[in-house]
């Protein structure tokens, strides 16, 4: 897998060069209303994304992790404009979405796609797995021959042959082959940049391990951009360049993936890290990281919203929404800065417990 | 060792009959358990993991045909009546599950579901069963417990529904405790607490667990042994540390270097070719073998037997053998 300077060969479609991301999310936010009583009028809000910005560098694979809730798979709706955002700008390689001078929603889409956890629910059973993969090239102006003869290289690109399994409709496969039919689908479009939103969770183990050297050697052949989204934290270290930690909507820490896995600045980050199960049966978990559940998204803690579970939390934790801003007492890496959203200096640095 | 199993299952079968031919879910699994002991049951899906638990709860449909032997307390729960085996489940031998909003009764509170069981169990006065419904829901760490006994379950969070479950369920002091995947669906801190908390509790009762799980880490945390399953067969059993450091057959193997860990990072992950096959369409020899580098003709046509290499250790598998020997 490429290191966190991955050089992409040059694309024609690319615009600004290596060192313009390629895509800007700014201020991104959507927020549910959730309508009850007797007259059905609008009784609270979910706060599902609320003011996430994050960048995509060419590339790179930027991870996003959380917990249920936290708002990572409603980001990757948001971006694939599935759901329209409350508020908050997409910028493409440069150009912005759905604004004047910029690009429309169906040319970002066309170079933006996107492979969902449920293997199943994202194909349609009524076609075969080469109609499925060809639909889109042909919606998109190729011919039925030429969108075939894609198909079926594609569908050899991730390890299927396209003989046995071109004809076979989602029921007759198993969920490993149906995941990489569904990823050969979301390169059918030669895309850049391309969103796996818990696209391995679903596998088996044995099976998950052949899908990530899948992904890995896709990127390399495809010269991919990836966006990881999971809840899996090995996964997410094994894969991802940079890191994006979520809690109930907002990003609480981001940075290189060594920065946040070895020096975890958030204390939410580090209770997530504290909570992976060990591989070791001598050096087993004995000190509870954190206690409840992740709270509801529906009307979150004013100010910073893990005040609630912070065992650092201060009175003006409550005050004021901290930004993302460099460690206390570091300086940010102009290019990939390790970024945190805390204001207390004991918690970034753990000091009063030992997790 | 302990000195008698609270445990022993002897050639457990789940045979589901269907159109295309039987179906062996679980093929003659054998183990039994000390009072005290966590057992972990790793497999992927598919392998017979959550089966094995079902049959030994009697909780599989009509259609399956059960056979060998569940002892529990001396007694054969698959040889029970009806009235008997009522008595047993929830009784001496009780189980959570995956998904504690399918498995508690959404129409009644935690508290009524808790009491419920216990004056059916042991016939002691409603109110007296809802203290000790109270002294239950405190015990599995709910806080404001008194206020949570009046709770429907989609009033409660995952987490602590999952608490709920485990309180339900150690209502009448089981001496065995059957956990199907109880931390799967749940958020990873959550999944730590749970675990944490099943750990104490097992250790401060004396229960035998048996726990059914397709994540490593789990298994780790939690287990005192393992049995690795594949294809409804026990491939592989011993001590956790025996399994995880020094895993025989070659499934476990692969098993355990296909595991993904961020130390990986760069490097290509291990992987077992190919996936878990049908239970209605198994190869004719081991199970295994079409996946497994070291198969050879006999492992394609012949079934291979445990092979006993301690107490509770066995290994399915011609090659560990001859490894073990060259190795010796």
């Amino acid at each position: 897998m490429s290191s966190t300077t991955a050089q992409p060969t040059l694309d024609p479609r690319d615009r600004g060069g290596p060192a313009q991301p390629l895509l800007i999310v700014d201020e991104l936010t959507k927020h549910f209303p959730v309508y009850g009583g007797a007259l059905n009028r609008q009784v609270a809000t979910v706060h599902a994304v609320d003011g996430v910005s994050l960048s995509v560098r060419k590339g790179e694979t930027l991870g996003i992790v959380g917990e249920s809730g936290c708002g990572k798979s409603t980001t990757a709706r948001l971006l694939m404009q599935l759901i329209k955002p409350d508020s908050g700008r997409l910028i493409f390689d440069g150009d912005e979405v759905g604004a004047p001078g910029g690009i429309d929603v169906t040319s970002m889409r066309r170079q933006m796609q996107m492979v969902f956890q449920d293997s199943y629910s994202s194909l349609n059973p009524r076609m075969t797995m080469i109609d499925s993969i060809a639909y889109a090239p042909r919606m998109h102006g190729l011919s039925a021959k030429a969108a075939e003869a894609r198909a079926e290289s594609l569908l050899e690109r991730v390890g299927l042959h396209p003989r046995q399994f071109g004809r076979r409709y989602p029921h007759e496969l198993s969920g490993g082959q149906r995941q990489r039919v569904n990823i050969a689908r979301a390169l059918a479009l030669e895309p850049r940049l391309v969103i796996l939103d818990e696209a391995v969770s679903a596998l088996d183990k044995s099976v998950e391990a052949q899908v990530l050297n899948l992904l890995a050697d896709l990127k390399e052949q495809f010269n991919l951009t990836y966006l990881f989204i999971s809840h899996d934290l090995n996964v997410v270290e094994f894969i991802s360049d940079r890191v994006l930690v979520m809690y109930l909507g907002q990003v609480v820490e981001t940075g290189p993936v060594e920065d946040i896995y070895s020096r975890p600045r958030h204390p939410y980050t580090r209770a997530l890290l504290a909570s992976i199960p060990t591989l070791d049966p001598d050096r087993r978990t004995t000190v509870l990281p954190l206690t409840g559940d992740p709270p509801n998204p529906i009307n979150p803690p004013l100010g910073c919203r893990f005040r609630t579970r912070c065992p650092f939390a201060e009175a003006g934790c409550a005050e004021t929404t901290p930004k993302l801003a460099a460690p206390i007492g570091t300086q940010a890496n102009p290019v990939t800065p390790h970024l945190v959203a805390c204001h207390v200096a004991a918690a970034q640095q753990g000091a009063i417990h030992g997790h | 060792m302990a000195t008698e199993a609270a445990v022993d299952v002897r050639n457990l079968t789940a045979m589901f009959r269907r159109r295309e031919g039987d179906m062996a879910a679980v093929n003659g699994a054998t183990f039994s358990l000390a009072r005290g002991e966590v057992m972990t049951i790793l497999g992927e899906s598919g392998s017979g993991k959550s089966v094995t638990l079902k049959a030994m709860m009697g909780l599989l449909p009509d259609y399956a045909s059960i056979t060998g032997e569940v002892r529990v307390a001396g007694r054969d729960i698959l040889k029970l009546p009806p009235a008997a085996l009522a008595k047993a489940r929830g009784g001496e031998l009780s189980m959570i599950f995956q998904e504690p909003m399918a498995a508690l009764d959404p129409v009644y509170t935690i508290g009524e579901q808790i009491a419920e069981t216990i004056v059916k169990h042991e016939g002691i006065t409603y109110a007296s069963a809802m203290q000790r419904a109270l002294a239950l829901l405190e015990r599995v760490a709910i806080p404001s417990a008194a206020r949570r006994l009046k709770n429907y379950p989609h009033e409660m969070s995952g987490g602590m529904r999952q608490r709920a479950m485990i309180a339900l369920a150690l209502a009448c002091n089981p001496t065995v405790l059957l956990a199907d995947e109880p931390t799967t669906a749940l958020d990873v801190t959550v999944q730590i607490q749970i675990l944490l908390l099943l750990r104490e509790l097992q250790q401060e009762l004396g229960m035998s667990v048996i726990f059914v799980t397709h994540d490593v880490g789990v298994a780790a945390e939690i287990s005192d042994r393992i049995a690795v399953m594949y294809a409804g067969r026990f491939v592989e059993t011993g001590t956790v540390r025996e399994i995880m450091r020094h895993p025989k057959h070659p499934y476990s193997k692969g098993l355990l270097n296909s595991t993904v860990l961020g130390g990986l990072r760069g490097r290509r992950l291990e992987t077992i070719p190919g996936s878990p096959p049908s239970l209605s369409a198994l190869p004719r020899g081991c199970a295994f073998s079409p996946r497994c580098a070291q198969a050879d003709v006999r492992c394609l046509t012949t079934q291979p037997d445990e092979t006993v290499l301690g107490p509770g250790t066995i290994v399915r598998c011609f090659h560990a053998n001859t490894a073990m020997a060259e190795a010796i």
